[in-house]
């Protein structure tokens, strides 16, 4: 609580500034500026409004607000002032019909997951801010939602937006992982799992990464706006292409405990009775991490007989798993918690 | 509630350069429905407008500050003409109403296609630069299921019939049950029927490829008003105080548990971690949830589920020869 009032007062004296530079025509100088706001006034010095001004400044600037530089007076041009351009500033009138209106409150309600949730209500308010009359009662039909649970989708977003190059290790689905060095192009969700495409700078080609087998690690590198991406980069089109060649590989082999895992029969190629208590079944997979993720979900129900590189997958989750809530690793965490 | 850091003095200014026309567009508004159009506080709004009352143009006499009037539980505000209008969309705002409305497109039946289309062209217009950034997010959301569970369900949410369901559950068991329709949902690659369950006397979930056959019954399917209020965001796992606490550790790459299931608290940790207490009327799931993560979840609360999630692994493993631990399992006796 001690932190509130600076907090406080760093809100009014950056909302003192953005009004005194919007209701300006003329750029104001610094003195000007120190003037106008009276938390600039209490400043102790000319270097501490300086340095105080200048991290302003930048903060205005990442919020969006768009600040000019510009000369006070033509004939004097080595005097610069400062302003906000009200029709830069602000959001465009736009007049929506109710079924746009419509298909923007459902467009909004998208995003299941907090960051992209709060930006979509964020830029819904501001619609509503801007006269436009939202009334989410009248959606009707389906409600898509969209979750973003890779906890690398953030920071990959914001290297793709910001066109900087990311580095990350990136494990294939036979399980080999590598490091790889890629310009983000452009993301995309399909069938349920969001994808990075992009230029690999060291294999020189297009390629996809699915964001769930990127480690969570992600480094950005170099320069913002180091490359454009090609006008014809279809995201959607390459993961397809690249997500969509046919399975080449055997089925896997798994023992199921009659009556459980429903969900694994339903899609296995043949069933067959081993007993009165097991079943055998064969079934397709792309990606062992993932077969194997599930294989361990039900437990003592299913066992996998082939192959062994899934059946390694699935005994590193359960001993991971039983490790974890072993005696030791408890009262470490019940020492943890609050 | 999720534990959240303290407010920057930049989320702050952001908020308040939207309340201010948003304000100056509803003279009059209560001060609750204001402060849900924010999600914050009456006493942050509180707050946020005593600020407001001192921000104003230079000279920053009396008739140069905002002015905002709550008194009376209605806000008025009035001397604010500079920050009159919302601040342009930022890259994120733009991107999120934007591949939302491209996502829908495609599915949309014909005059609400046109309607998608022409909100994209109109905010693509609006927001200039920002519109071609957002095109290179794409989302394909899930085509309809080929079987005729869909159009059933559609025409029993239109005509307000109560359905029959054989379904799946989660708990891998088939269970009959008796449902009045609310909404269809896709999450991810799936489509949901979200509905009220008589079975369980609460709103429910069900994923509708699990849903073994549907029969459209001859009886009224108006849900409880109480459902129909409910957000269609919050998810169906619904939290009832009746079930039984379950607190959980989670490593930063499984931090997503905390939104994808309803938490009835979440602590954040500095390392990335976080602590999150859910409630459940069947633990089955959080034992799957615990496996399935292999270890980035750790039960620290009932002791007992914990217990058993280490002794079931434990006898999974077995299966396949891996020798029991050196430590017993949690809970379990020492000889």
């Amino acid at each position: 609580m001690t932190v509130q009032p600076s907090v406080a007062a760093k809100t009014e004296r950056l909302l003192n500034l953005v009004i005194a530079l919007l209701s300006t025509r003329m750029p104001l100088t610094k003195a000007r500026i120190r003037a106008a706001v009276p938390q600039y006034q209490a400043t102790a010095s000319i270097e501490a409004f300086d340095r105080m001004f200048e991290r302003d400044k930048d903060e205005l600037r990442e919020l969006g607000i768009p600040l000019v530089v510009d000369v006070v007076d033509p004939l004097f041009d080595d005097d610069q002032g400062y302003r906000i351009d009200r029709r830069e500033y602000a959001l465009p009138e736009i007049e929506f019909a109710p079924d746009e209106v419509t298909a923007l409150a459902l467009a909004g309600q998208i995003w299941s997951h907090a960051s992209l949730a709060a930006s979509a209500n964020a830029a819904l308010t501001k619609l509503a801010a801007s006269g436009v009359e939202l009334d989410d009662q009248s959606i009707v039909g389906a409600q898509p939602r969209v979750s973003t649970t890779e906890p690398v989708f953030e920071p990959v977003k914001a290297a793709m937006l910001a066109r900087r190059t990311i580095t990350f290790d990136y494990r294939k689905s036979d399980g080999t992982t590598s490091t790889r060095r890629i310009q983000p192009w452009g993301m995309t969700q399909w069938r349920g799992r969001w994808y990075v495409t992009g230029w690999d700078l060291d294999r020189q080609a297009e390629r996809v990464f699915r964001l769930s087998r990127v480690a969570d690690k992600v480094t950005a590198v170099g320069r913002a706006a180091a490359f454009d991406p090609p006008a014809d980069h279809e995201p959607r089109v390459l993961v397809r292409e690249t997500e969509s060649v046919p399975i080449d590989q055997p089925p896997a082999i798994l023992r199921v405990r009659r009556g459980a895992a429903n969900l694994l029969r339903r899609r296995a190629r043949t069933i067959g009775e081993v007993d009165d208590e097991w079943s055998l079944l064969d079934v397709d997979y792309r990606d062992e991490q993932d077969l194997a993720a599930e294989v361990a979900s039900y437990g003592v129900d299913v066992v996998v007989e082939a192959p062994d590189a899934v059946k390694t997958a699935v005994i590193t989750l359960l001993t991971a798993a039983r490790d974890r809530h072993t005696s030791g690793a408890l009262s470490n965490a019940r020492e943890e918690a609050p | 509630m999720s534990a959240r850091p303290q407010e920057s003095a930049t989320a702050r200014l952001s908020r308040l350069l939207t309340m201010v026309p948003w304000l100056l567009a509803h003279q009059g508004v209560d001060i609750d429905t204001a402060a849900a159009q924010f999600g914050i506080t009456h006493e942050q709004l509180d707050a946020d407008l005593s600020l407001l009352f001192v921000c104003g143009t230079p000279g920053h006499l009396p008739d140069d500050l905002i002015e905002a009037d709550w008194e009376d539980g209605r806000i008025f505000l009035g001397n604010a003409d500079a920050i009159s209008r919302p601040l342009r969309f930022t890259i994120d705002e733009a991107l999120t109403l934007m591949v939302g409305l491209r996502a829908l497109a495609p599915g949309a039946s014909g005059a609400h296609q046109d309607a998608v289309n022409s909100a994209l062209a109109k905010l693509e217009t609006a927001t200039g630069v920002a519109g071609g950034v957002a095109s290179r997010v794409t989302v394909a959301l899930p085509q309809g299921p080929e079987s005729g569970v869909l159009s059933t369900v559609e025409h029993a949410i239109k005509d307000r019939r109560r359905i029959h369901l054989r379904y799946l559950s989660a708990r891998d068991e088939v269970t009959d049950r008796d449902v009045d329709p609310i909404r269809l949902v896709t999450l991810d690659a799936h489509w949901y029927l979200e509905g009220w369950c008589h079975r369980a006397e609460a709103v429910r979930l069900f994923r509708v490829d699990r849903i073994e056959s549907i029969a459209v019954l001859d009886l009224d399917g108006t849900p409880p008003a109480a459902a129909l209020a409910q957000d269609p965001r919050t998810s169906a796992f619904v939290s009832s105080s009746d079930h039984q606490a379950v607190v959980m550790t989670v490593t930063p790459g499984a931090r997503w548990v905390a939104e994808y299931y309803p938490a009835e608290s979440v602590v954040d940790h500095p390392d990335g971690s976080r602590t999150i207490t859910v409630r459940a009327a069947d633990l089955g799931w959080v034992k799957r949830l615990a496996w399935r993560l292999g270890g980035e979840l750790c039960v620290v609360s009932p002791p007992s589920l914990g217990a058993a999630i280490a002794a079931e692994a434990d006898t999974a493993l077995r299966a396949y020869a891996v020798p029991a631990p050196s430590v017993p399992p949690a809970g379990e006796a020492r000889p």
